[in-house]
Parts: C-alpha cells; sequence; structure tokens
C-alpha cells in the first residue's frame, strides 16, 4: 500500500491538493464563499509553479463555466469550484456540460440561496442542479471530498460515462473546519486517474469537428437526451468500480450508499453530508442506553440515485426518517424524502417514512434534535405515531 | 457542392446510441450541406454598374453567400442555395448598389398559377 500522510487541514484544502494532484490542464473559477479558498488555494500551485494548468478568471460563474464547457470541448482535462448563488448562476451551463458530454469536475460548497441572504450550510444549491445531468457526490467529511475529488476525476472521464460530476461538501462545516485525514503521494494518483483521452476534440486540428450543434424539431434531441439518461445510468457501476478500486488503494470505504447498525436495526435515518456524524453519534448513544436500535444509511451518490441500494437497506425498518437539508416548496417533501420513499415503493411490505426539514441556512443540528427524531421513530415504530406531516426539525 | 463524407441516408432511423458523443458533428465545414436558400422570401441582386466593388457586401453576410472570384465581386454574384435573403447586404452597401427584390416576381401571372 502507497504511504500516506497524515494532515490537519480544512476541507476546502483538501479538495485543492486533490485538484492538484489529479493536474486539470484548465481551471476557470470565480470565487464565493465557502468556496473561494479552494480556488484560492488553487492560484497559489499555479503562481508557484506546481501545476501546469491555465487558470482563467473570470468575471461570473456563468462565464466560469462557460469557459470550463469550451476547454472541456477542446480536449482539457477541467476542474472549478461554486457555491450557492454562484451554481444558480451556472445553472444554463450545467445543462450544456451534461448535453455535450464534458467530464468536467466541479467541487460544490453547499451553502443556502437569498433570500434572506445567508452564507452557510444547506443543500438547497445543489439539490436544484439535481435535474441537470450531471453526477453528484457529497462528503461526510474532509477526507471524503478529498477521495470523491479523485474518484470523480476517473469516473467523468471513464468511456461509459463522460458526464460532468459535482463533488459536495458541507459550507463551513466541511470547508472551513479543520478536520484530520490522510493525502496520499502525487504519483499514484497520477497513476489512478490517468490522462484524459478525447474522442473529439476542437484542438485536435488534424480532424475537425462541430461542438454545439443544433438539433431542432424533427431532429434528434430527443434521441440525444435518451443516450444522456443511458450514460448517467451507466455511471452508476462505474462509480461503484472506480470507488472500490480506489478504497483498496487508501483503505477508507467507499459506497454509494454507507451504512451503519443496519444488521439488528428496527429503524433507520437516511441523511446526506456531514449530519451523518450526529446521526450515528445519537444512534450510538442510544444503543449503549438500551434504547431504540437505529441504522444511519448515508448517501455519498445522489445522482444516479442508488434507489435499488437504499430499498435492500431499508426493507423490513418499522420506521424510516429522511433528513433533508432542502426543501422543495410545495411538493410532499424534501427532494431527498421525496426520492428515498419512491425507492421503497416496490417493496412488498410497506415501510413507513417520515421527513424532516433540518439545517437551513445552517441552523444548528443539535444532538438533542437528532434524539427528537429516534424518538419519534420509535413512536411510529411502536404505533404510538402515524409517519405523516413535513416536520422543520428544532424550527422555533 | 460537395457533399457530407460522412454516411448520412438513414439519419432518420439511426437511435440514440448511434449518433456521435455529445451531438459532435464530426466534419467541420458542415453547413454547407444545409441550404438556407429555401428560407428566402426576397432576394438581392447587385448592380454591377452602381458597385464600386468595395467588398463590404462580402465582408457582412452571414452565410458567405457573396462569390469573390480574383479579389473583385464575382459576376455570378450570390449563391442562391444558401442565400437566406437577410437583406444584411442591401443594408450595408454603402452605395445602395444591392436592391430586395420578392422571390417570383419575374414570374408573369400566368407562371404564378401554374
Ligand atoms: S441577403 Fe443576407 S444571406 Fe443573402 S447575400 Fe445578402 S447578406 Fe448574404
Ligand atoms: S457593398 Fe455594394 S458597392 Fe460594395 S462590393 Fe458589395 S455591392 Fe458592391
Amino acid at each position: 500500500m502507497p504511504e500516506q500522510k497524515t494532515i490537519a487541514a480544512t476541507g476546502n484544502i483538501f479538495v485543492a491538493e486533490a485538484m492538484r494532484q489529479c493536474a486539470p490542464d484548465v481551471m476557470a473559477a470565480y470565487p464565493i464563499t465557502p468556496q473561494t479558498t479552494i480556488v484560492e488555494e488553487y492560484a497559489k500551485f499555479v503562481a508557484q509553479g506546481k501545476v501546469h494548468t491555465e487558470y482563467v478568471t473570470v468575471e461570473s460563474e456563468h462565464s466560469a463555466m462557460s469557459a470550463c464547457v469550451g476547454a472541456s470541448a477542446a480536449g482539457a482535462r477541467v476542474m472549478t469550484a461554486t457555491s450557492s448563488q454562484g451554481l444558480a448562476l451556472m445553472w444554463e451551463e450545467l445543462h450544456i456540460a451534461s448535453g455535450m458530454r464534458l467530464p468536467i469536475v466541479m467541487a460544490n460548497a453547499n451553502r443556502a440561496l437569498s433570500a434572506p441572504i445567508n452564507i452557510h450550510c444547506d443543500h438547497s444549491d445543489v439539490m436544484g442542479a439535481r435535474d441537470t445531468g450531471w453526477v453528484i457526490l457529497f462528503a461526510e467529511t474532509a477526507q471524503e471530498a478529498y477521495d470523491n475529488t479523485i474518484v470523480a476525476c476517473r469516473v467523468a472521464e471513464d468511456p461509459d460515462v463522460l458526464l460532468p460530476v459535482m463533488t459536495c461538501l458541507d459550507g463551513f462545516i466541511t470547508t472551513h473546519s479543520i478536520d484530520r485525514g490522510q493525502t496520499i503521494d502525487d504519483e499514484t494518483v497520477k497513476a489512478f486517474v490517468g490522462e484524459r483521452k478525447p474522442d473529439y476534440a476542437l484542438l485536435d486540428t488534424a480532424n475537425p469537428v462541430s461542438h454545439g450543434s443544433f438539433a431542432g424539431l424533427g431532429g434528434p434531441f430527443f434521441e440525444f437526451k435518451r443516450s444522456q439518461r443511458d450514460a448517467i445510468d451507466r455511471s452508476k457501476p462505474v462509480v461503484e468500480r472506480v470507488g472500490a478500486e480506489w478504497s483498496k488503494i487508501v483503505g477508507r470505504p467507499f459506497g454509494l450508499i454507507e451504512t451503519w447498525g443496519l444488521e439488528d436495526a428496527d429503524v433507520a435515518v437516511v441523511v446526506i453530508g456531514s449530519s451523518a456524524g450526529n446521526a450515528r453519534h445519537v444512534a450510538r448513544q442510544l444503543r449503549a442506553e438500551g434504547g431504540t436500535k437505529a441504522a444511519v444509511v448515508k448517501i455519498r451518490c445522489f445522482r444516479p440515485f442508488p434507489a435499488a441500494e437504499l430499498a435492500a437497506a431499508l426493507k423490513g425498518m418499522k420506521a424510516v426518517a429522511v433528513l433533508d437539508r432542502a426543501e422543495s416548496f410545495g411538493a410532499e417533501g424534501g427532494p431527498l424524502f421525496l426520492e428515498t420513499r419512491s425507492a421503497l415503493y416496490d417493496l412488498e411490505r410497506r415501510v413507513p417514512v417520515v421527513n424532516y426539514i433540518y439545517g437551513l441556512g445552517g441552523a444548528d443540528v443539535k444532538l438533542e434534535l437528532m434524539r427528537r427524531v429516534y424518538s419519534d421513530l420509535s413512536d411510529i415504530a411502536s404505533g404510538a405515531a402515524a409517519a405523516e406531516g413535513l416536520r422543520y426539525l428544532g424550527a422555533r | 457542392m460537395s457533399e457530407p463524407k460522412w454516411d448520412l441516408t438513414r439519419l432518420g432511423e439511426w437511435k440514440a446510441e448511434e449518433f456521435p458523443l455529445g451531438a459532435v458533428i464530426p466534419e467541420a465545414g458542415n453547413s454547407q450541406y444545409y441550404r438556407t436558400g429555401g428560407w428566402r422570401s426576397e432576394r438581392p441582386v447587385r448592380d454591377p454598374k452602381v458597385c464600386t466593388q468595395c467588398l463590404l457586401c462580402w465582408i457582412v453576410c452571414p452565410d458567405a453567400a457573396i462569390r469573390v472570384a480574383e479579389e473583385k465581386i464575382a459576376d455570378d454574384t450570390f449563391d442562391y442555395d444558401h442565400c437566406k435573403g437577410c437583406g444584411v447586404c442591401a443594408n450595408e452597401c454603402p452605395v445602395d448598389a444591392i436592391t430586395m427584390v420578392p422571390e417570383g416576381c419575374e414570374l408573369t401571372e400566368a407562371e404564378k398559377d401554374a
């Protein structure tokens, strides 16, 4: 096993380090809190000559993703990072990047969307982009943010996939807290990610092609969308395979979903990102107290959605709580709830599922709030309460 | 006019996986195969007696539909297979040497009926 170095750094520094090791040809980025320190650190690598990357400073995120699209179509390995309003401003190019099948890797520091203005963590930004055709990975910790970035590079450029990948980490909680983690040597990452070999590249002047063509009424637009659906479906085994390969090198787990305490659990919590730690901590406490036997299921890969994996993990549960750090105003619940409940629909036995909206705009996810979720789950499991109603966890 | 180098005869039947990835067209300069002349309701006509050979129309035509031979506007000025009749050339010509003429106006009433 190659030697790994244990360091203490913020999630953003871990991401910048992983990007440096993947050695993109182009980075086009615009700063936005709490993502800024990723591109700031990367700019230092450029200034110090540690990378060969063409660093494009742009006037907005709209331009950042546009430049990424152009560079990727030219045949370059391209990375960027954004957050919140920045991701929102990129929205139209997100569709263009996936439709043109460009393997761009982007870190997203999850942050609330205005109004009112807020710079803290929730998942409203990425959930607004969940249907843009990007593969979406989430990190619980700085370590996972590092690992996800490297895995993302391989997945994006896999010939079976060729789609952009977004790697998300929770704003401030993961981006700015100093965390302990391991990095591996440059050579190992370099060998793992390999070189990008584009099928069509604008810079390949011996074989000129047209990118960004028109497929209007009666044209093949419908067929192109179908092939995009096939590609993101194909990405699922690729994420698993590449993740498993990386996991073997570094000795850390990597799964579409990651489960804890599933074997003997009566109830389960489904959660994304940094709050998975709180959920496990309280589940462990409750078990130690002789209380509820709960499992925690963390979603690491949100797109493609691990529906079959979730159904297999949650079947037989007496009650399941889905924790959403984003709203889907006017819908039956948050986005994770909608998809989780849909994933469980075909099970023989109905699993009661309840939805909590939590932590919007960085609202603190205190342990006693997590306890409340487990105690509600016990009540539902015992039949003392019904699994109904959208619950705003801890809102006054 | 040349023909496309890739085989498009079955294009209307292609399945999703048969199209080049990401809607790439693996042959550059392919817009010549698309005849935009059919969009035209008015056609540009140049009066060589007024024209000063400034070449401005050739520069501004968005469809490269104005022919130049030996550094001069060609006698056979317009490529009507591709000129879509936008009128930019007529508008930009500094000496009004280009007139936009309604399509079909050269036909007699009998020809129009036929
Ligand atoms: S009418 Fe438009 S397309 Fe036709 S020659 Fe003039 S500028 Fe070109
Ligand atoms: S712009 Fe007018 S004057 Fe100039 S070359 Fe064209 S037709 Fe002649």
